[in-house]
């Protein structure tokens, strides 16, 4: 008795969502626009920056520095400037972010074996982007510095400092952002289709139409989370796919692991959902309310930032932030065969959110019936 | 060119405000929203514009204002071209639309200040304009309070007050009686009254069909297109002396009307309290028709006609009396005389605020109970609590012996639903949404399949099926918000405005339905503004500041208040003149 209404309520659902030939392109193309937009805006290479030199130095060791630095791969142009206000003026105007200053006594300094002095300048606005141009322009610096005879005479005894970088051996960032990315857009579309589901309903009145059905609540909460988790299974399968064969990233943990984690995950993204949903008497306030929830949600998950960068009193708020832990997921079982151990560490948290999240929204659903 | 109405455009009449030629407009596919619509407007006169949803009342509304133009035929105001001058047209005319009018986050006073911004008025003559309007609409204590709180009444009567603060010469009033009790909506068209008396012109739309009586002059609009225009009378004339009622009928009469409807010369037939009211076909006998039922102590006695005698006359007569779905419906045992709906000291309090108090009536099996009442005074409250949709605070309601808290499961699979805006699936097609409610009630194949055929073949879905019900015609929607509330055979229904802004003639299909199934032995709880539905009713309970003030049965009531200078009150007289009593004895 109860499967049969909870079926036609289901499949009630899944057609509200799916038989709009318009609302079944907004669940596909959107998500699949956004994975390869965000993939390629959110990268955190420099690539393609311009720098600036003024060169005072007359000889062969400035000339040399301003080769190696045209010629570096993520340095796309290099201009001259004939005096600092120069610099000074291309760097406000952000057509440079860095400049180089080299010294007049630049190639005698090293020729003689004194220390020679070259001045980077940042444009700190930028100061991510900054920090990695500088680190580029002092690996330059630092090769040119081998190659002086003085370099050479200290290089057998110099220690050398060789870096491997474990799991994404070129540090590409999209083998970092594309997984994350998977957890968020499932999160946005997971969001936006449980909030409006009730309030639609509340909005055409059939909200009413079903509370006299014999319908229980729970049977009404199943049913409205049911389309919304199996939609975003689809989309996550859609996005992994992507992430495999167009992004080309590895993927070295258990397919089945992951799913089963994403599971709970829905599940605590689409009680969240619903309880916008029972809160909210339109529409608009479902979208508002989901929106008001999207950004925190993806701020505090350490998807942009890392969550120990963050202040001290802020950390615990990111506890029950479910995109926390799915990232750890999705990364862990992308790049590097994260352990079960470590799956299940994350995946309890998120269980616990999701019941957290349905009986609010249970409970909110039976009170507004009062 | 000798015209007896003269050439388009030139002006005769000195009062002649409006004039529209041979308007056409149409949106997308389909019939076009208007077609071939002409005639004039006068000042100083209230000017009916009268026809069901979907008629065309508000595209011409709309047409006049020069907010939208006609794809054919045009219209002139004052003189002026819609399609060239809307400029000069708008300073001069007030129009109130159906909804949005208001800005429901700001006060009445609030509201009052935009409108004088927008319309330019000059803040020096603001206060005793505000002044003359707030008195003139009483809504003086209420300034502070915000738009969206107020009542359906006075949130009409704070738009009128809106669209009054440049004194328009023409005034466009859209459907300003809906959702509006009878009180308020006399007390609307009293104040139109005044106004044409002050020479303006109104154009008042409704879907009501009495309202259009008491018109200078009526449009009478049906599918787009212009069935009458003149004075109401006129179009009564055309029944005049084919309206009869047939009195003194003891024992069940809803059988009496559907046996009248399906005899020879019946054009349309209603119940009216105990009485049932009839319109004949012209030249047809009434004696042939009502042989074998007026008999012994049942009369024929002529009665006045009304607008929507001739309406449906006009549109070829009411359907018949016979009810498919109710024939296929098994008869419930209607010997058994426990109640079905019981309502006990139901409560309500909302904080402080008491929305229903101790509210208390039973209805038998087979016997329709109506719940009238202004807007806000608890009858939907009463009608929530009943069926499950709200908590009582105290008392109990019970649904064929189940209580509704307790029993909630067992209380809810035996009612049905139908509320007023025939809560569908819009994106779901015929079929899908038949299917969903077959199961959310738990019928399985073969049963399932079986009663989605039935209702199908009785409501004639076919060639709708696969249709997704957003688009489907009023007349049909209504039919599919029935068969979804009947499809798991309940025992009582509850119908919240079950038929408002539908077309006489599908009412009267509704009804129909409605009341053979009461004979089946399914018992009805309505919710209705319509008078004339509450002449359906068995008994009835006039709800009023969260009580009960009166209950007993449409003629009972009628009785009550009649009196030697006025003995043949109406329903809607009798609605009035019960909360005027009421009102009188809590000041007194």
């Amino acid at each position: 008795m109860w499967w049969t209404r909870l079926k036609a309520l289901i499949v009630k659902e899944m057609l509200a969502v799916l038989r709009d030939p318009k609302s079944r392109a907004i669940l596909i193309v959107p998500p699949v626009v956004q994975l390869l937009v965000f993939s390629y805006a959110t990268t955190l290479d420099v690539k393609n920056a311009d720098v600036m030199v003024l060169n005072h130095d007359r000889g062969q060791w400035g000339q040399e520095l301003v080769r190696r630095i045209d010629g570096a791969p993520t340095i796309s142009t290099i201009r001259f400037a004939q005096n600092p206000a120069a610099i000074r003026a291309e760097i406000d105007n952000q057509r440079v972010i860095a400049a180089v200053e080299i010294g007049p006594t630049f190639s005698r300094d090293i020729e003689s074996g004194r220390p020679a002095d070259v001045q980077i300048i940042l444009d700190g606005r930028r100061s991510n982007a900054s920090q990695i141009v500088a680190g580029y322009l002092s690996r330059i610096v630092t090769d040119l510095a081998d190659d002086t005879p003085a370099g050479k005479r200290s290089a057998s005894t110099a220690v050398t400092v060789v870096p491997r970088n474990w799991f994404n051996p070129n540090l590409l960032s999209q083998w970092s952002m594309v997984p994350g990315l998977v957890g968020i857009i499932a999160l946005l579309i997971g969001l936006v289709v449980t909030a409006l589901s009730i309030a639609r309903e509340r909005e055409s009145g059939t909200f009413d139409q079903l509370m006299v059905s014999p319908l229980r609540t729970h049977e009404i909460l199943i049913g409205k989370m049911t389309p919304p988790m199996i939609i975003g299974l689809l989309q996550i399968s859609l996005f992994i796919a992507v992430a495999v064969f167009f992004f080309e990233i590895p993927f070295r943990g258990s397919l089945p692991i992951l799913y089963g984690s994403a599971v709970f995950y829905l599940a605590a993204v689409v009680g969240l959902g619903l309880f916008i949903s029972a809160m909210s008497m339109t529409q608009q306030q479902a979208i508002l309310g989901a929106f008001l929830l999207m950004v925190p949600i993806i701020l505090l998950s350490g998807f942009a930032t890392p969550i120990d960068n963050m202040p001290h009193w802020l950390q615990p708020i990111t506890l029950i932030d479910p995109l926390r832990y799915f990232l750890v997921i999705v990364k862990g079982v992308f790049l590097r065969d994260l352990p079960l151990s470590e799956v299940i560490d994350n995946t309890i948290p998120l269980a616990l959110i999701a019941v957290a999240t349905l009986s609010a929204a249970a409970w909110l659903f039976r009170r507004r019936l009062e | 060119m000798t015209c007896p109405n003269g050439s388009p455009g030139t002006r005769q009449d000195p009062d002649e405000l409006v004039r529209f030629l041979d308007v056409g407009k149409r949106f997308g596919k389909g019939r076009p929203a208007l077609e071939g619509i002409s005639g004039t407007i006068d000042g100083g006169e209230i000017t009916g514009l009268v026809g069901p949803d979907g008629a065309g009342k508000t595209t011409l509304i709309r047409l006049m204002t020069g907010l939208m133009l006609p794809d054919s035929g045009r219209i002139e105001v004052f003189g002026f071209d819609t399609r060239r001058d809307a400029a000069r047209i708008h300073p001069e005319i007030g129009y109130m639309p159906q909804r949005f009018g208001l800005y429901e986050d700001l006060s009445v006073q609030e509201n009052l200040d935009l409108y004088a911004d927008l319309r330019g008025l000059p803040p020096a003559e603001r206060p005793a304009v505000f002044q003359e309007l707030l008195a003139f609409t009483d809504l003086k204590r209420f300034t502070d309070r915000l738009a969206g709180r107020l009542s359906g009444g006075m949130k009409q009567k704070l738009g009128l007050a809106c669209a009054l603060i440049r004194k328009p010469r023409l005034l466009l009033l859209d459907e300003p009686g809906v959702g509006v009790d009878p009180i308020s909506r006399r007390d609307l068209w009293a104040m139109v009254k005044t106004l044409t008396a002050e020479g303006t012109g109104v154009l008042w739309s409704t879907a009501y069909l009495d309202e259009a009586e008491a018109c200078d002059r009526v449009f009478l609009l049906n599918e787009g297109k212009l069935l009458f225009s003149g004075q109401p009378a006129d179009l009564t004339g055309r029944v005049a002396d084919r309206v009869f009622k047939m009195t003194g009928i003891t024992g069940r009469r809803r059988p009496i009307l559907a046996e009248m409807l399906d005899r020879d010369g019946v054009v349309d037939g209603v119940l009216q309290g105990e009485a049932v009211r009839l319109v004949m076909a012209a030249n047809a006998s009434i004696e042939n028709a009502t042989r074998g039922i007026a008999e012994g102590k049942v009369s024929v006695v002529p009665a006045a006609p009304r607008f929507e005698d001739a309406f449906v006359d006009m549109l070829g007569g009411g359907p018949g009396g016979r009810s498919a779905l109710a024939e296929t419906t098994a008869r419930l045992d209607i010997s058994d005389q426990r109640p079905v709906i019981e309502a006990h000291g139901l409560t309500k309090r909302f904080g402080d605020f008491t929305a229903a108090d101790n509210i208390t009536f039973d209805i038998p099996r087979g016997q329709i109970f109506g719940l009238l009442g202004p807007n806000g005074a608890g009858k939907s409250t009463t009608f929530k609590m009943l069926c499950g949709l709200l908590k009582p605070t105290a008392g109990e309601g019970r649904v064929a012996g189940f209580d509704l808290r307790r029993d909630t499961a067992e209380a809810r699979n035996r009612l049905g639903y139908m509320a007023q805006k025939f809560s569908l699936y819009g994106d779901l097609s015929v079929d899908q949404n038949l299917d969903f409610f077959a199961g959310a009630y738990g019928l399985k194949n073969p049963l399932k399949r079986e009663r989605i055929a039935l209702l199908s073949d009785i409501f004639d879905f076919k060639t709708y099926r696969g249709m997704s019900a957003k688009d489907l015609p009023l007349g049909l929607k209504q039919r599919l918000a029935l068969a979804c509330a009947v499809i798991h055979g309940p025992d009582a229904l509850f119908l919240d405005e079950p038929t408002s802004g539908v077309d006489p003639i599908t009412r009267r299909e509704f009804w129909t339905h409605i009341n053979a199934l009461v004979e089946k032995g399914i018992t009805v709880l309505v919710t209705t503004h319509f008078m004339d539905e509450a002449e359906y009713c068995d008994r009835i309970s006039l709800i009023y500041r969260g009580r009960s003030i009166a209950l007993g049965s449409p003629d009972s009531l009628k009785a009550s208040i009649a009196t030697a200078a006025h003995p043949d009150p109406t329903m809607e007289d009798t609605f009035v003149a019960l909360i005027g009593k009421f009102d009188e004895k809590s000041a007194a």
